[in-house]
Order: structure tokens, then sequence, then C-alpha cells
């Protein structure tokens, strides 16, 4: 950073805030484009290819905590992502004593450092569901707007899967599907008898090569810590850093964006930012800006871009900013399957996430909530690490010794030693994860008491679930009992009921929240129009979930890389035509 | 932190020096470098633990004992890394000397090994303890998952279970001898659409409806 740039302030075409699946697809999209962009990350560059970079294939005994999460890596400490709930100097608040987990990612790539890497198009229906069921509103663009886009990220990322034909989990250009892990064998059998569908996962690993710059999946089973060989998506890999190295892109790391400048005419003239290496502030210039910092960052810059065109900041007028925020529902359960104790061993690492999966496959009409789930299957000899041999005091009583007797809970010595091995592998479950209801009372906004270390005014955040995602956690408790039962599992722990709203997670920890800069024809009830351009600032974009009018069951990924590309394109051709 | 005191902490194979390897932040190093110089455990604290997780995981013909697997060295890290087990465990630890003391009239350190067994014995049967000893089983089962946890995530640990992988590898499916050993198969829907490792090499090509060509 050699520059003081509110002195001489340097301009670029576009300024892209962030640099996750959004923000690293506009990245790629306008500097091959031609145009000179800014790329402003407000956490480190990294890169799993350089070996102090890597975390991929660590054992666990070169972590002292062996793997164990911590407050700045709470998946573990060989996960990529860096961030987590609870930042240091970055707090959020809540309000009416509801619940909100914001979990963020400080790096290059963002939040796609962290992801299932589960790559699902949204369906026809997704997009019309007021349309469907009445509830929430339809979003102003539908699948057939989308589906070239689709095409495009499934040939450009790649995603393993399997055409199915099923109309609301649209097929596209799949590579192929890694066969089955025996637990998942195990729970298809279960599933099928109770009538519901598994089929391949649909998971962005390259099984074969795509092009020759990213090597292939070597199935080490660990893609959260990000892959050396660039197999599977993350935005650094496959979109930033390709986009420096083709175009006049420069990163700006450690960079963490205060407000977005405007003029007086109300256009955007760029964005104020902190650098967290010098705690100064710069200023960088542009004719575009697009955000993608993920949907709740984004609301707050356009929140905190107060100015005397926008006197309640970009969007605010529209009295939605902040507003129908929704992640995804969540719940799950676990069992342990006799058959797999003392099973006989071999590789079974497999990619990064399950090889099977369930869609959506019942009609909501015929139900007492409005939307669905897909399930995600877990189970196998994953690698032991911290967490392995422990629960022997409640665990250790499901192994039976030759005779059919079952070993005592808890214990010590040699007899613990030979059980905590003969248990491994035999454990399995599965998550639902729903569509929720977009609603005007879950939201965020600025808590005015309240800044980060930045001195930017933070988060806070107000949101319930309402009774359709509590009825659709109990159907999913209803079905991972039939599935596992079926499939020959004994249940453990007890089946959540009312009083922990059927186990359904707090909402922020499915990590699918959308919805608060929502994309409309009408300004009074939408921030953004459906090319994701603010109603009210036509040179200023949002490529995060923000613009989801709704978030489907499906994971928002997929969906933010071909709604970002389509805005890109536009920006484009808008400036082409010089309209903005 | 001194060469030394690395030295001392390392298990063999195992790199210790500045914390955990790879993309660490600034804050992540300093805090590793620290906890890792600084210790948790008492000399007599550090005595009662090494007995004890030998007891929960001893050495046999296949493995090797807890202590020669520094599974204390690990526990006095988890101390420092997530302090919410500092109060349990040295609660536990003290425990044990009231216990020995009624018992036997000495301190735990002191006690013969059989001494020590109905010690253990008290608290290690989570469904059998006398509610009395409630919190001393609590404390136990805290201890029994520390040892166990940190036995198994070492090389010795991986080599017990018989862990495989952790290695690049070409996964083609369950082998056939436990298919057939559980009566399972693949889904024949999907056998023609499988990876088949010979196809890794090739960048795919598809048709205009996606079916894959080449």
């Amino acid at each position: 950073m050699s520059f003081q740039i509110k002195e001489t302030p340097d301009t670029y075409d576009v300024i892209i805030v962030g640099s996750g699946a959004g923000g690293g697809m506009a990245s790629k999209v306008l500097s091959e484009a031609g145009l000179s962009v800014a790329v402003v990350e407000a956490g480190g560059d990294f890169d799993p290819a350089k070996d102090e970079d890597r975390t991929q294939l660590r054992p666990p005994w070169e972590s002292p905590r062996r793997g164990a999460g911590t407050r700045i890596r709470p998946f573990g400490d060989f996960d990529a992502a860096i961030g987590g709930w609870d930042i240091e100097g970055e707090p959020y608040t809540r309000k009416n004593g509801t619940q909100f987990d914001w979990f963020r990612s400080r790096m290059v790539g963002g939040r796609t450092n962290h992801w299932g890497r589960i790559s699902l198009r949204f369906g026809p229906n997704d997009f019309k569901r007021a349309s469907i069921d009445g509830m929430g509103d339809d979003w102003p663009i539908g699948y057939d707007e989308l589906k070239p886009y689709y095409d495009r990220v499934d040939k450009l990322i790649g995603v393993f899967g399997t055409k199915e034909g099923i109309y609301n989990e649209p097929d596209g250009f799949f590579l192929p599907p890694p066969k089955p892990r025996l637990h998942e064998l195990f729970i298809k059998k279960g599933a099928d008898s109770a009538g519901i569908p598994m089929i391949p996962s649909r998971l962005s690993m390259l099984t074969r090569p795509i092009n020759n710059e990213r090597g292939v999946c070597f199935f080490c089973n660990q893609c959260n810590r990000a892959c050396q060989a660039y197999a599977d998506f993350s935005a650094g890999t496959c979109l930033v850093h390709p986009a420096i190295k083709k175009g006049k892109v420069d990163l700006y790391t450690f960079s963490m964006v205060r407000k977005v400048t405007t003029d007086d005419q109300g256009k955007a003239t760029g964005v104020s930012f902190v650098s967290k290496v010098d705690m100064k502030e710069y200023k960088l210039r542009s004719r575009v800006v697009v955000l993608g910092a993920s949907a709740c960052e984004s609301a707050r810059i356009m929140m905190n871009s107060k100015s005397k065109s926008h006197p309640n900041g970009i969007g605010g007028d529209s009295g939605v900013l902040g507003r129908y925020l929704h992640d995804s529902t969540g719940a799950d359960r676990m069992g342990i399957m006799p058959d797999l104790i003392d099973r006989e061993r071999y590789n079974e690492d497999g990619v990064g996430g399950m090889h099977m999966y369930t869609p959506w496959w019942l009609d909501n009409k015929k139900l007492d909530f409005a939307r669905g789930y897909h399930i995600e299957y877990w189970g196998g000899m994953g690698q032991p690490a911290y967490g392995t041999g422990m629960s022997m005091d409640s665990m250790r009583k499901y192994i039976k010794d030759e005779f059919g007797n079952p070993s005592p809970n808890g214990g010590y010595g040699e007899g613990l030693k030979k059980d905590i091995r003969r248990i491994y592998g035999s454990t399995l479950g599965m998550s639902g994860r729903g569509e929720s209801i977009p609603r005007y009372d879950n939201y965020c906004e600025i808590d005015p008491n309240v800044v980060d270390k930045y001195g930017i005014p933070v988060l806070r955040f107000n949101y319930t679930w309402s009774d359709q995602e509590i009825k659709q956690a109990k159907h999913m408790q209803d079905t991972f009992e039939e599935i596992l039962t079926n499939a020959g599992a004994i249940l453990l722990g007890s089946k959540p009921g009312p009083e922990s709203k059927y186990g359904l997670a707090a909402p922020g920890r499915i990590i699918h929240e959308v919805g608060t800069t929502r994309m409309g024809n009408d300004a009074k009830s939408s921030v953004v129009n459906s090319n994701c351009q603010a109603h009210d600032c036509d040179n200023l974009f949002v490529v995060d979930a923000g613009p989801f009018v709704s978030q489907a069951d499906k994971n928002p990924t997929w969906t933010i890389l071909a709604l970002s590309w389509r805005t890109s394109d536009y920006i484009v051709d808008q400036l082409k035509q010089k309209n903005i | 932190m001194t060469g030394c005191e690395t030295e001392e902490k390392a298990v063999s194979g195992q790199i210790f020096e500045g914390g955990t390897p790879g993309g660490r932040t600034a804050e992540e190093k300093a805090r590793d470098a620290k906890l890792l110089a600084d210790s948790f455990f008492t000399e007599e604290e550090r005595k009662k633990l090494d007995t004890l997780v030998d007891i929960i995981m001893p050495a046999d013909s296949e493995s090797p004992a807890a202590t020669e697997l520094k599974v204390t060295d690990f526990m006095d890290f988890m101390m420092l890394d997530q302090p919410g087990y500092q109060t349990p465990m040295r609660g536990g630890l003290m425990w044990l000397d009231f216990e020995a003391d009624e018992k036997f009239g000495k301190p735990f350190n002191e006690l013969s090994k059989n001494q020590v067994i109905e010690i253990v014995e008290l608290v290690a049967w989570p469904d059998k303890a006398d509610p009395a000893y409630e919190g001393g089983v609590r404390w136990f089962n805290l201890l029994r998952n520390l040892t166990c946890t940190g036995y198994f995530t070492t090389e010795a640990g991986w080599k017990y279970m018989g862990y495989k992988g952790n290695t690049p590898n070409v996964w083609d499916g369950i082998p056939q001898q436990v298919l057939d050993k559980h009566g399972l198969s693949n889904p024949e829907k999907y056998t023609a659409f499988y990876l088949k490792p010979e196809d890794r090499g090739k960048v795919v090509e598809w048709d205009d409806d996606g079916n894959i060509i080449g």
C-alpha cells in the first residue's frame, strides 16, 4: 500500500468488494471483458498449492490440538476458512432476545473455503414460490433466465452428478460421480423401503479434468482444507487467482470497506476502506462498484453508505434493506449400525462430502408446511482426529462380544482400546437442509451503539423461526428416524421434540443466509432490480446472495455464481452502451 | 519458547515448533507459540495423569502405552487451548488425593497399583457407579475422552485403528468382498455413469444435452 489515496485516488473501471463466489465470479468475467478491476478483500491471500499454506493431507499429530476447532477455525484446526462465528474486534449484536449467528471468512475466496461443495441449481419452482403457495414473493426472473449461466458455471468450474430428469432439480453438465460408500448403501436400503429417493450427490469436485489448468480429485476427503491440486471449487483458486493472472486485476487484501462513496447525483464513485495493516483510511475510485461481501456484509456497507445524496444509505429508501434475511433450516439425527461394527478396513476417504443425497421428494400441498428440504448423509471410516475415541461413556454398550453380551459403558484398559477400534466407522447420520419462508420481520440493521475496531457501525440482528420451519423440522426428524430404523441402525440420543423446535438449528448456523438486498421490479419493495442493480444507484451492483428473493432448499453457491455471471455480463453491456 | 522445550514437547515425527503449520495467521502463530511455551499441570498432577492414562490406554502386543505417545502433554496443551477443561480436570485430580486419603491414608501418587485401580473402579463405570461418585464419574469421562482421543490421533493410534486413508488414491467403490459380505451392491442404474478410473486423465467433453461424449 504505497499511497494515501485520499490525495491521489487510483481509478478503476470496477471495484469489487469481496472475493467469494459472487465477487470472484465478477472479477473473472469483468476482467476478461477488458475492464480494470480492483478486488477489495477484508482478509489475506493464500494459495493451497504452496506448501506454507497447505493443510491438506496433514495428520492430526501435526496440530498440537490434533485438529480440534479454534475460535478462528471453528470447523477444525486444518480447515481452510479463517474467521468463524466470533471474530476478534468485529462484533455483531442481536435484539429482542432473538438469535442469529453470523459466520464470516476473512480471506481470498471467502466462505467458498468452507462450504461442502454441494452445487445444486435452483429449479423452476424455486423462483416462483409465492405463485405456488402464496407465501413470500416470486423472483422477478425465472429458471429460464438463469439456465444458460448455470450451464456455463458447470462447464467452467465442474460438478459431478447424474442426469435424473427431476423437474425441480434441473440437470446440468455433470462429471462422473464416485461410487457410493458402504454406509451410504446401508442408508439407501433404509430410504428405499421408506420410498425416499437417493441419488448421486452433486458436488463441485473434479472427478475428471475440465481443462489443463486444474488437477483431478485424488480422493482425500479434505476439500474443506483447500485443495493443492485445485480439484475442488473455491473462488480463490478457480476465479480470483486466474483473473489476476490474465487480466487487469489488483487485489487489495486486509482491506475492510467502510462505505461506498457517492457524488451529488447519487452515483457511486468508489469505496472508502480501512487497511488492517496500518489502520489507515484509504479511498479507491471507480466507474462501477460491485458488492460481493456476503448478504449481510453488503447490506451493512449499503446502510453505512450515508451521504447527502443518500441520507438513509444506498437502498435505504426502499424500506427493505436488511429485511427478509433468511437462512436454510437444518436438523440432524445420528445412529449406529451394528452391521458396521468390526468392519473391514480399506481406504474409504472418497471426495470431501457425501457420494449420495436425497433431493426433496414430496408435494407440500399434502403437508402441513410449505417448503421442502434435501437430506445430506454422513458416516464412514474417516480420518481419526480430535474427537475419535470419545463418548465411550455412552457408546460402548452398543458393542457386543461373541456371545452377544454388550460391553459396559465407560471403563478403561485393553478392552476399551479394542472396543474403540471395533466401533470405528459404524456411526452414521443425516442432516436436513430446508427452505424457510422469507419474512419482513427477520432482518439486520445498523446497531446505533456499537462499532467494530475499525470504527465501522456493526449489524444488529432480529430473527425468529415461524411455525413453517418448526413443522418442517418435525417432518425431518420423523423421516430421519424412518430411514435410520429401516436401514438397520440403532438411533442415538433422544428424538428432538417441540422443546427444542425439533432440533432446528439456530438461524445463521447453516450459513446460507440470503435476502437482505432482495431483487424486484418495484423500488418500494426491493433493493436491486432483476439485474442486481441498485434501484437508487445505477452503477452499484450486488453479486452475493443478498438479492435472492427466496433461498430454495439448495445450497446457494451455484446460484450466486450464475447470478454474478449474469450481472457481470449486464455490467459489461451497460458500460458499452454508456448507460452507466 | 526455547528449542529445548520444543524438544521435550515433540512426539516422534511431530512438528511442534511453531504450532500447527499451513496458512496460519499471525495471531494463530503467536497464540500457538505462547500455549506451547506454557504449561498447565503441576509436576504432581502430571504424575497422577501419567499413572491414569496408562491405565486407560495401556500397552499391549499391538500398540504402545499412552505415556509413550505423550498423551499427558497433549492434555496439558488442551487445558490451555480450551480453558473450559481446566476446572473440571483439576478438580478431579484434587479429588483423587481426598479419596486416596480417605481410603488409604496417603496421597494418590503414593498408592500401589492395586490401590489406584480401586479408586479408578469407583468412577470408571458410569452405569454402575454409586451416585455418591457422580462428580468423579463425570471427571473420569472427561479424562477418558481426552486420553483416548490423544491416543488415537497419533501415528501409533492410526496404526492400531487400521486407518488406511489420508493419501492420494483412486476411489472405485467399496471392495467387492465387502459388498458381498454385507449383501449389498451399487445401484445398477448408475453403473454406466460412475467414474471409471481410466478416464481420470482425459479432459471431459459433453454434447449439448450434457451427455459425456469424450
